[in-house]
C-alpha cells in the first residue's frame, strides 16, 4: 500500500493510530486524582509533541542518514515562524498559505547555508552551521528589527492589512484557522472520570506530522536514502564509484531545513508570534539531543526523543517542592525534608538535570538511543519465550560494534 | 594507441620529485602491471589517473579524452574503476546494498533525487546485483553487514562493486598487500577468472613479484619516479636494470 511493503504499511498504520488516539492515550489518570498532574493530554503540549516530532524527523534525515551534525537547525525553525506570522499579518489567518511560505523560505535559507557549510565535513561543518544560526539569531534580534520586531518578537496587531480576510474594523486579535475552523477550538468529553480534549490545532499538526513521517519513511527506503547512508559510511568509496556526494548531502540538508521550517510555521500557526529566541543555539542543541536520545538513524527514535523531552519540560517541571512535600508527608519530618530537598534538585526547575543524566546514561549504555533499549527488551522477551535452546552462540553472531575497532 | 595514454607526467611534492617524466601506454584488453620498489612513485601515478592528484606536467588521456582536472566521480563515470590497497567498502551497509550502489551510479549518473522510488522495486538493479554476487560466490552473505566480512571477502566485494559497473579500465592498487599466501593465490585466480570472462583492461600496481609474473601480460618497471623498462614478463625477469632497481646493484 502507498508504495510500502507489508511490514512498513503495518508500521505506518500503528503510527497513525497512536497519533490519532493521543488525546486519549495521554490522559490515563482520572481527573482530580493525585496522578492527574502526569496527564499530558492537553492541546498545547500535544501540539508540541507533533511539531517537535516533525522537527526531529527532518533533522534525522540529515544527521541520522548522512552523519552530518548540524548545530544550526533552529535557524530554519525561526525563519519558518517569521514567514508564517508575516503571512498572517499580510494575507490571511488561514494557516495553509502561512505553512507553504514557511517551508519555501526555510528551504531557500537551507540551500544558501548548506551550499557554504557543506564545503567542509565533520566538526568544521558543525561549527559553520552553528555560526550561521547565531548570525541569523543576531540578525533577527537586532539588525533586522523592521522585519522581525527585535526583542519583542513579531506579533499580530489590530492594524494588520490582511488582504484576504482583514476587511472591516476589528476590536480583538483574530485567531488562526483552517478554512474557518479555529485552531484553538476544542471539544471536551468526560468518560470514566477522565477528561479528554480533542483540539483542532492538535489534529491539524497530527495529520501533517503523519504525512511528514510517511515522507521520511519513503526516503529511508529509497535509493536516495541508501546514497545518504553511503555518504555516512564511506565518502571516498562513494566518489570513486561515480557518485557525487555533494548534491546528495545538500539535498538532505535542504529537505531537513524544510522540515524545520514546517515545524516553525506550525508553531506560529498554533500561537501566532515569532521571537528570535526560537533561533538560539540552545534550540538547535535541543533537536540534536532529541534525535540522539531517541536513536539517530531510526525512523521512530527522533519522534520518541522529541516527546520524551517535551514531556520532561512540561510535566516534570511542574513537580515543585510543594508537590514533593505532599508526596512525602507520610514520612517523619526528619526524613521527609532531606528527601524533598534531594528530589527537588531533579524535578521542577531542575528537570534539565534529569534530562542531562538521562542523556548521559543513554549515550553510554544505549548508543542506539531509546529505540535500541526497546529492541533489547524485545529481544530479551523473545529469547525467554523461545526457551534455552536458542541460546546457542552459533545462532547469535557477535553484534557489529558501533565504533570501528 | 592504447586505451590509457600517459605522456610526460611529472609530479613534485615540495622538494621531492615523486614522478619524473612518466610515459605509459596501456593497451585495450591487456593486463598491465606497474612494479617498482618502495617510493618509486607507483601510488602517486595511480592517484594522478583517478583524479585524486593533478600532475604538474604532462597529459593523461583515457580513450582519447583527457582526465586531468576531472573529479574522481567524473573519471569513474568515464569508465575507470579503482580497487584500493585496503578494501574500501560501505561498512555500515549490507553486502547487497554495497553492490546495488554502483549499479545505481552506472544507471542514474553522479546524482539523482530518486527519493520516491523504493530500492526493493528496482528490478533491473536487484537482478544485476544478485548476478554479480553469484559471480563472486557471495550470494549467501548478501544480508551480512559488510564490515563484518573477512578481509578476503571484503576484497571480493570491492572487486564485485567495481565489476558490476562494467568498467573499461580497472585499476588495482596492490590488491594482495598484507594477504596470506592462500588469500593471495585466491586473488590471483579471481583476477584471472575476471580477465577470461570479460573484455576488460586492467592496470595493476604491485609489489609482489609472484602476483605480477602470474598475471601480467606487460610490465612497466618504475624506479625513482621514472619508468626504467616496459616489456613482457619473460624479458623483465632477467633484465639487469630491474635487478639493479630491486637489489640495489647488479648481481655478480
Amino acid at each position: 500500500m502507498l508504495g510500502l511493503n507489508n511490514k512498513d504499511t503495518k508500521f505506518l498504520l500503528i503510527v497513525i493510530a497512536l497519533t490519532l488516539f493521543t488525546p486519549i492515550l495521554l490522559q490515563p489518570f482520572p481527573e482530580g486524582s493525585a496522578m492527574a498532574q502526569f496527564n499530558a493530554g492537553y492541546p498545547d503540549l500535544m501540539q508540541r509533541f507533533a511539531i517537535f516530532g516533525i522537527f526531529a524527523i527532518g533533522f534525522n534525515i540529515l544527521f541520522g542518514l548522512t552523519g552530518y551534525l548540524s548545530f544550526g537547525h533552529a535557524a530554519f525553525l525561526g525563519v519558518g515562524s517569521y514567514s508564517a506570522v508575516w503571512m498572517f499579518k499580510l494575507l490571511s489567518m488561514n494557516i495553509i498559505p502561512a505553512i507553504i511560505l514557511a517551508v519555501i523560505v526555510s528551504g531557500i535559507f537551507a540551500l544558501a547555508i548548506g551550499f557554504i557549510s557543506l564545503r567542509r565535513s565533520g566538526i568544521y561543518f558543525s561549527i559553520l552551521t552553528l555560526a550561521f544560526a547565531q548570525m541569523s539569531f543576531n540578525l533577527a534580534y537586532s539588525v533586522l528589527t523592521p522585519i522581525t520586531n527585535g526583542e519583542t518578537g513579531l506579533q499580530l496587531t489590530l492594524k494588520d492589512p490582511r488582504i484576504l480576510d482583514g476587511a472591516g474594523e476589528i476590536t480583538s486579535l483574530p485567531v488562526t484557522n483552517i478554512f474557518g475552523l479555529a485552531m484553538n477550538s476544542s471539544t471536551q468529553i468526560e468518560l470514566f472520570g477522565r477528561l479528554f480534549t480533542f483540539n483542532v490545532g492538535y489534529y491539524v499538526t497530527a495529520v501533517i506530522a503523519i504525512l511528514a513521517f510517511y515522507l521520511s519513511l519513503r526516503i529511508f527506503r529509497s535509493p536516495f536514502g541508501m546514497m545518504l547512508r553511503a555518504v555516512k559510511s564511506n565518502q571516498q568509496r562513494m566518489n570513486y564509484t561515480g557518485l557525487n556526494s555533494r548534491p546528495y548531502t545538500l539535498a538532505a540538508f535542504v529537505i531537513s531545513g524544510m522540515y524545520a521550517g514546517l515545524a516553525g510555521g506550525l508553531l506560529a500557526s498554533m500561537d501566532p508570534l515569532a521571537g528570535a529566541e526560537r533561533m538560539q543555539w540552545t534550540a538547535s542543541g535541543e533537536v540534536v539531543i532529541m534525535t540522539i536520545l531517541g536513536g539517530a538513524g531510526t525512523l521512530m527514535g527522533p519522534v520518541l526523543g522529541a516527546g520524551f523531552i517535551k514531556y520532561l519540560e512540561n510535566i516534570f517541571s511542574k513537580i515543585n517542592e510543594n508537590v514533593l512535600h505532599s508526596w512525602f508527608s507520610w514520612l517523619p519530618d526528619g526524613l521527609a525534608d532531606p528527601l524533598v530537598w534531594l528530589f527537588a534538585r531533579f524535578t521542577g526547575e531542575g528537570w534539565t538535570l534529569t534530562l542531562g543524566l538521562m542523556f548521559m546514561l543513554v549515550v553510554i549504555f544505549l548508543p542506539g538511543g531509546l529505540m535500541e533499549g526497546g529492541q533489547r527488551i524485545g529481544r530479551l522477551l523473545r529469547r525467554k519465550k523461545d526457551g534455552p535452546e536458542s541460546k546457542d552462540p552459533e545462532h547469535h553472531p557477535k553484534q557489529t560494534p558501533h565504533v570501528a575497532e | 594507441m592504447g586505451i590509457l595514454e600517459v605522456k610526460n607526467v611529472g609530479k613534485r611534492f615540495g622538494g621531492l620529485q615523486a614522478l619524473g617524466d612518466v610515459n605509459l601506454s596501456v593497451q585495450e584488453n591487456s593486463l598491465h602491471a606497474i612494479i617498482g620498489p618502495n617510493g618509486a612513485g607507483k601510488s602517486t601515478l595511480l592517484n594522478c589517473l583517478v583524479g585524486k592528484l593533478i600532475p604538474d606536467t604532462g597529459s593523461v588521456m583515457f580513450d582519447g579524452q583527457s582526465v586531468l582536472g576531472r573529479k574522481p566521480h567524473e573519471i569513474n563515470q568515464m569508465g575507470i574503476s579503482r580497487v584500493f590497497q585496503t578494501p574500501e567498502i560501505f561498512g555500515d551497509l549490507t553486502v547487497f546494498e554495497n553492490v546495488m550502489i554502483p549499479c545505481f551510479a552506472k544507471r542514474d549518473g553522479a546524482f539523482r533525487l530518486h527519493a520516491f522510488e523504493t530500492v526493493a522495486r528496482e528490478k533491473d538493479i536487484v537482478e544485476k546485483a544478485e548476478h554479480i554476487l553469484d559471480d563472486v560466490n557471495m550470494l549467501d552473505k548478501r544480508h551480512m553487514n559488510a564490515a563484518s566480512l573477512s578481509r578476503g571477502d571484503k576484497r571480493r566485494l570491492e572487486m564485485a562493486m567495481c565489476l558490476v559497473q562494467d568498467p573499461r579500465l580497472l585499476l588495482l592498487d596492490e590488491p594482495t598487500a598484507g594477504m596470506s599466501r592462500a588469500d593471495t593465490n585466491n586473488t590471483i585466480e579471481l583476477l584471472k577468472e575476471i580477465k577470461q570472462k570479460r573484455d576488460i583492461t586492467m592496470a595493476i600496481i604491485e609489489h609482489d613479484m609472484h602476483v605480477v609474473f602470474s598475471l601480467a601480460e606487460r610490465i612497466t618497471v618504475l624506479a625513482q619516479g621514472t619508468p626504467l623498462v616496459e616489456d613482457t614478463p619473460e624479458n623483465i625477469k632477467g633484465h639487469p636494470k630491474v635487478q639493479e632497481a630491486y637489489l640495489g646493484q647488479a648481481h655478480g
